[in-house]
């Protein structure tokens, strides 16, 4: 049972960690983090970095759609951008690392206030509607731009260098993607404490009632679409180091229902929720090899089937989620916290 | 300039336009019962195809047969979609519901992968080929024959509405949820019957659809295009689907001939937001009034 949490002041009880069990597990959770590459092996180490590039996108469009209100289904095309972004600065500028993933970032937050546009005007699913064509068009740029993107074949990317060393190896990669997926969870965090924050949530819970309180919907609207494309570039500037190849398939539409249904399987509108849900959505179909690999001898052709099968289970746990538990895997995290919290009194 | 040429590119685009426009139905029908946008149509679509692949090429049934079996076969899918993930979400927002088709869609085209690989395959020719003349413009027999049906089905559609109960209910239904319910409507039972005749008309269109350019896994894409029309023409607009297919349909092709194949996707969708720009709730749509 948690006693003795009462607060005095009004910035303690802001805090993003209000309790000592919650800084303990903090604690935890970051010498886990730190010591994690120690421990796993590469293919391991290669899903913990896909993971975090995953979150950071997830995070970016959770800002947007989970606090924002404002469904997209573009976040994939403003990963792209990211990504292409640092393929042409690394490759014909020679800029330095962690200055083409901060670029890769304001350039897709660029495209995203300028696909945010038609927010102003329609809402809803129509603007879900709109950043599908979005992202279709943006796909069309990339495979035509030749000059930069290099069309279909798409461009290599050189391993990334910081600080002389040369960042190859997923255990190298590990060291840079977490901690700047890490920065970026704690900014999200950060930003629903501000004013800024706060005018999304009242944008989202009703956007008139906002407008009325003085909160101009325009300037916001695209502060969120900036924020949001501004962590999917920033996330797939990270994906061009890591797989160190972009081409226009890198990044189907697909991708985009990808990270809606991470947001949702995680929980809209919190801050653990797309971690969960991107770490979820990421490692099952992985899991769903290590199934089929086990059913192997049973079934001689499961192998075939596991293609059919992960989209499959990716709709069916969108479908599982939005019936069953339509808060996300947040909520069930928070009932267990609940149970302790409460603990030897029933919830 | 070859007007010839043209006037053929024209009315290919006319009949494919005609095949968006029954598709872009079936999005009409469910968003005006039940505010749903139901981006499963685009597999449905692919569902319909494959099954009648399946009983005509699988069980060798003859076609007249197999047709109806199909379009049945897709009104069944919709019944249970309805019945078991629709109803449930009843009350959420849009775009939870919005979400659930979506992963439906994910599941249908992975249950078709499992069962019939993903081969792309041509349906058994059941149209003939002789080409159709139009004055001296030669038309593809198949898209003649896809315009025909799509013409009758949504003439049926419209008397439907206009002259049957169940139309009328549905109308109703449409304008007002609550008086529906008080004039002793089953709106429950409207919503699936929109669902049912949705999912029929869907499968229905990807016969067509199959029959003229093959079936494959990925067909589903189609409803994408289909997407595009109900926006651009209204999506609660049986007219703003016919309007719209048919302008669809018309760029597309004019895109594809003139500016080449990989221009139709980006054509259509830069049209789309544009559309959504200057009349955002489409050519024929309701405008709906936001109050505080």
């Amino acid at each position: 049972m948690r006693i003795a949490t009462a607060k005095e002041t009004y910035v303690a009880d802001e805090g993003l960690l209000t309790t000592n069990t919650q800084r303990a597990w903090m604690i935890i959770l970051a010498l886990v983090l730190v010591l994690a590459p120690f421990v796993l092996n590469a293919y391991w180490l290669y899903l913990a970095c896909l993971v975090a590039i995953n979150v950071a996108s997830a995070t970016g469009l959770n800002i947007l759609t989970g606090y924002t209100g404002l469904v997209s289904l573009g976040q994939a095309a403003f990963m792209a951008v990211g990504a292409y972004a640092v393929a042409f600065l690394d490759g014909h500028l020679g800029t330095p690392f962690l200055l083409n993933i901060f670029a890769a970032g304001l350039v897709a937050a660029a495209v995203g206030v300028l696909v945010g546009v038609p927010s102003l005007r329609v809402k809803g699913l129509y603007l879900a509607i709109a950043t599908i064509a979005a992202s279709f068009i943006l796909h069309f740029v990339f495979t035509h731009w030749v000059s930069v993107t290099g069309g279909m074949s798409g461009v290599n990317v050189a391993p990334a260098r910081l600080f002389g060393i040369e960042l190859a190896s997923p255990f190298a990669l590990y060291f840079v993607i977490v901690p700047i997926t890490a920065v970026m969870v704690l900014g999200a965090a950060n930003l629903f404490r501000t004013r800024i924050g706060r005018a999304f949530i009242a944008i989202r819970d009703r956007d008139i009632s906002a407008e009325v309180l003085g909160i101009p919907l325009l300037q916001y609207k695209l502060m969120s679409f900036a924020l949001s494309s501004f962590y999917a570039g920033v996330a797939g500037g990270m994906w061009a180091y890591f797989f160190r190849v972009v081409t226009p398939e890198s990044f189907p539409f697909a991708t985009s229902i990808f990270f809606l249904a991470a947001v949702i399987v995680g929980g809209l509108g919190t801050i653990l929720g797309p971690i969960l849900g991107a770490a979820f959505m990421t490692l099952v179909p992985e899991l769903l090899k290590y199934v089929v690999e086990w059913l192997g001898p049973v079934f001689p052709n499961a192998g075939a089937a596991l293609s059919p099968v992960r989209t499959i289970v990716f709709g069916a746990l969108i479908v599982f989620f939005l019936v069953f538990e339509p808060q996300g895997l947040a909520e069930i995290v928070r009932r267990i916290r609940r149970f302790f919290h409460l603990w030897p009194f029933k919830t | 300039m070859d007007w010839l040429f043209f006037a053929e590119v024209t009315l290919a685009g006319l009949g494919s336009g005609a095949l968006l426009a029954l598709t872009a139905l079936a999005f009409v029908l469910i968003y005006k019962a039940t505010r749903v946008i139901n981006l499963a149509v685009g597999e449905i679509l692919m569902l319909g195809g494959y099954l009648f692949f399946a009983f005509s090429a699988g069980f060798g049934l003859p076609v007249w047969a197999a047709i109806p079996l199909a379009i049945a076969g897709g009104g069944v899918v919709g019944a249970l979609v309805e019945r078991a993930l629709i109803r449930p979400m009843l009350g959420e927002t849009p775009i939870s519901v919005f979400m659930v088709t979506v992963g439906l869609g994910s599941v249908l085209m992975g249950a078709v992968e499992l069962v019939w690989n993903t081969d792309p395959r041509a349906l058994p020719d059941f149209m003939g080929a002789t080409p159709v003349f139009i004055g001296e413009a030669y038309v593809s027999r198949k898209i003649a024959i896809g315009f025909g049906v799509a013409g009758v089905v949504i003439t049926l559609f419209l008397l439907l509405f206009r002259f049957w109960r169940g139309g009328v209910a549905l109308r109703a239904t449409a304008s007002d949820q609550a008086a529906a319910y008080s004039c002793g409507i089953n709106v429950p039972g409207v919503f699936s019957l929109a669902w049912i005749v949705a999912c029929a008309t869907a499968a229905g269109a990807g016969i067509l659809v199959g029959a003229i350019g093959g079936i494959s896994p990925t067909m589903g894409v189609f409803g994408l295009s289909a997407l595009v029309v109900v926006i651009i023409g209204g999506l609660d607009s049986v007219l703003g689907a016919l309007v719209g297919g048919l302008l669809i349909g018309l760029v597309e092709a004019w895109a594809g001939t003139f500016l080449g194949g990989e221009f139709k996707l980006v054509t259509t969708f830069s049209l789309l937001i544009a559309g959504l720009m200057i009349r955002p709730y489409g050519l024929f749509g309701t405008v709906e009034i936001e109050r505080l």
